[in-house]
């Protein structure tokens, strides 16, 4: 990890309130980092849907295992990894949720919504067996910003169009 | 914020008022819960009203296409008014925006289930 990045971990339930909790955690740290209104909305949707994903699919809503949620602050870009203890999947064997067949499907839209609301996306085999879902955002002007968001003009929030 | 949800007749049209956010746990049960209360009532003709619904995630997403399908397996519609934009924006992504008939105004949206 470079001497600057900002880590942040935390251990959380298998239940639905952990949802929320994961959401809101990484929304405090966005808007502190200076992200603007749309991009913590992406990045609380984003959360929510690894977190989601992680309750759900991977550890089958069984409540003896856990979900990890990590984030780290560089200087470019807010990294966010989801990780579940489950027996983990291939992003290829998803199915697409905008195919015709599949467009009345009522799941399987939370990895495509990850992959359209953050910059980068991927799902690795995590530490403990399971998926590890790594995704990250950019800051606006790369470079502009310091990790606590304090420098540059571009750490104030964008207003919504 | 949780969702709340009240609903009202207009003619042979149920208009259901949601305000809150439509996620995994409470706001999607509660959808659920509304339209299978309707149905049951026999109220297939159904105009959800999401003026006031500034979030939904792929849970809500899902109820809002489980109910769809519910509602047209008894012969009956499903539509949509006042969609804020994030709610748009989410529709469109997902495609969903072809599937649902979506309004902007309560009387032409009331008109076309006629």
């Amino acid at each position: 990890m470079a001497p600057d990045t900002k880590h942040l971990e935390i251990t959380l339930e298998t239940q639905v309130e952990s949802v929320n909790l994961a959401e809101e955690m990484c929304l405090r740290v966005a808007e502190a980092a200076g992200f603007g209104e749309d991009d913590c909305y992406r990045i609380g949707m984003s959360v929510r849907e690894g977190v989601i994903n992680a309750f759900h699919y991977g550890n089958q809503e069984r409540p003896e295992k856990k979900i990890h949620l990590a984030v780290d602050l560089t200087a470019e870009k807010m990294i966010i990894h989801v990780i579940d203890e489950g027996a983990g999947f291939k992003l290829s064997d998803v199915p697409d949720p905008l195919l015709e067949e599949n467009l009345l499907s009522t799941s399987g839209r939370g990895i495509f919504l990850m992959r359209a609301f953050m910059d980068e996306f991927d799902v690795l085999p995590g530490r403990t067996g399971g998926a590890e879902i790594v995704m990250s955002k950019k800051f606006p002007a790369a470079g502009s910003l310091s990790p606590n968001g304090q420098s540059g003009q571009d750490a104030k929030p964008k207003k919504e169009a | 914020m949780s969702l709340h949800a009240t609903h009202r007749d207009a003619g042979p049209v149920t208009v259901v008022d949601l305000s809150g956010r439509i996620t995994l746990g409470d706001g999607s049960a509660l959808l659920r819960k509304t339209i299978r209360g309707l149905l049951d009532d026999q109220r297939t003709r159904i105009l959800l009203n999401l003026a006031d619904v500034d979030y939904i995630d792929s849970s809500g997403i899902g109820e809002l296409v489980s109910g769809y399908t519910a509602v047209k397996n008894r012969s009956g519609d499903l539509k949509l008014l006042h969609l804020t934009k994030k709610v748009r924006d989410l529709l469109q992504i997902t495609k969903l925006y072809t599937v649902f008939d979506v309004f902007t105004d309560e009387p032409t949206a009331l008109r076309s289930f006629v």
